[in-house]
């Protein structure tokens, strides 16, 4: 069980300090990315509602616009070489804006006006009308289509993220807290053990001392008894009979 | 180049059939640059799914796209190359072509939230 599920290190008071520190951090940090995961989520569920939505739109936005043109065609006569062959500059271009949720940067792209239209002149024989409202259509359908790739990229950016969150988060709360808190349990143990051992030992000196000093009273009382007065002590006087004393 | 290529705005470009691209171009999205490559690829029945395939690579790869267009039933034939272009820009948007309504249980991006929604919403 342990040596793979807990981290290598000596159980000592200050490793048990170091641990509970990285204990703390692990859950905060997992409280954090849990707030942030939740934010991002709200933020993603949102962008996929609205995505929704716009699909439905465009939808009938684009069915509009080939109408349109079915009608242009009908009445200006086939043009669609035309169209193709003289393509020179785009007049409607991206610019694209950050965004910022929860520290993710999401791009906003924003379609702006550019120049002229180059086919300010087509239809101008017959058919302007069905032109105009043709370009118009389809202009609208591009404005909504720059709108629904900005959608599109914040969700796809947001799901790589909410991803890589919650595996964090998941990382955190099934792997590193279990792993700190089994190195924790291990050095609480290790060091409880330690202290047992010591108390013991204590207890084994202090009844051997016991032990010993029984003895010698039991040999100078029966020396008393047999008659002996402290002749051994008259005998050598160089012994005070002080403990040795020890700088 | 490429300063000059941000400063100046990205570019929309469209892979699809002839009256989805003229009418795009009529939008006003169009452009051909230096080395005269067009933004738009129009695509017949003749077309080989190889060189749609190509076309599209090629304008993942330009980096004056921001936003690529391709009719639906174009992109079910390049599926594969589509859904492997997971980076968020160019973004790959399917729109419904003239003859082709629009199917949002084929979308590659739709798809990847399967389960988080019921695509039924969407037929509403």
């Amino acid at each position: 069980m342990s040596g793979k599920e807990r981290l290598a290190i000596f159980p000592s008071r200050g490793a048990q300090m170091l641990i509970k520190g990285r204990l703390a951090g692990a859950q905060k940090g997992h409280g954090l990315l849990k707030k942030k995961a939740d934010a991002l989520q709200v933020r993603f569920r949102m962008i996929l509602s609205k995505i929704i939505e716009t699909k439905t739109l465009m939808g009938e936005v684009m069915k509009e616009a080939a109408f349109s043109l079915a009608e242009a065609k009908f009445t200006t006569g086939e043009f669609n070489q035309v169209v193709l062959q003289n393509v020179t500059k785009a007049q409607i271009k991206i610019r694209s804006k950050k965004d910022n949720v929860a520290g993710v940067t999401l791009p906003i792209f924003e379609s702006y006006t550019d120049g002229t239209d180059t086919y300010e002149l087509a239809g101008l024989a017959r058919g302007g009308q069905q032109l105009t409202k043709l370009k118009k259509n389809f202009q609208s359908a591009v404005k909504l289509l720059v709108e629904l790739a900005s959608l599109q990229t914040s969700f796809v950016t947001l799901d790589e993220v909410i991803k890589v969150t919650n595996r964090r988060v998941n990382a955190i709360e099934h792997v590193i807290i279990p792993r700190l808190e089994r190195t924790l349990a291990y050095i609480i143990s290790e060091l409880d053990e330690l202290e047992r051992e010591e108390f013991y030992r204590l207890k084994k000196i202090q009844d051997k001392k016991k032990i010993i000093k029984d003895k010698a009273e039991a040999r100078k009382k029966a020396m008393l008894l047999a008659g002996h007065h402290d002749e051994h002590d008259a005998a050598n006087l160089l012994d005070e009979g002080d403990e040795d004393l020890l700088f | 180049m490429a300063l000059h290529a941000a400063v100046k705005g990205k570019l929309i470009s469209v892979i699809g059939d002839e009256d989805t691209c003229v009418g795009f171009l009529l939008g006003g999205i169009g452009e051909i640059n230096k080395n005269r490559h067009p933004n738009f690829m129009v695509v017949d029945k003749n077309t080989p799914v190889s060189e749609i395939e190509e076309c599209f690579k090629r304008f993942i790869k330009r980096d004056d796209i921001d936003i690529i267009l391709i009719n639906q039933n174009i992109a079910e034939m390049i599926r594969h190359v589509i859904d492997s272009h997971i980076a968020p820009v160019p973004a790959v948007l399917e729109i419904p072509s003239k003859d082709h309504p629009y199917d949002a249980s084929k979308d590659s991006i739709l798809r990847r939230a399967k389960g988080m929604f019921n695509p039924e919403d969407l037929v509403r």
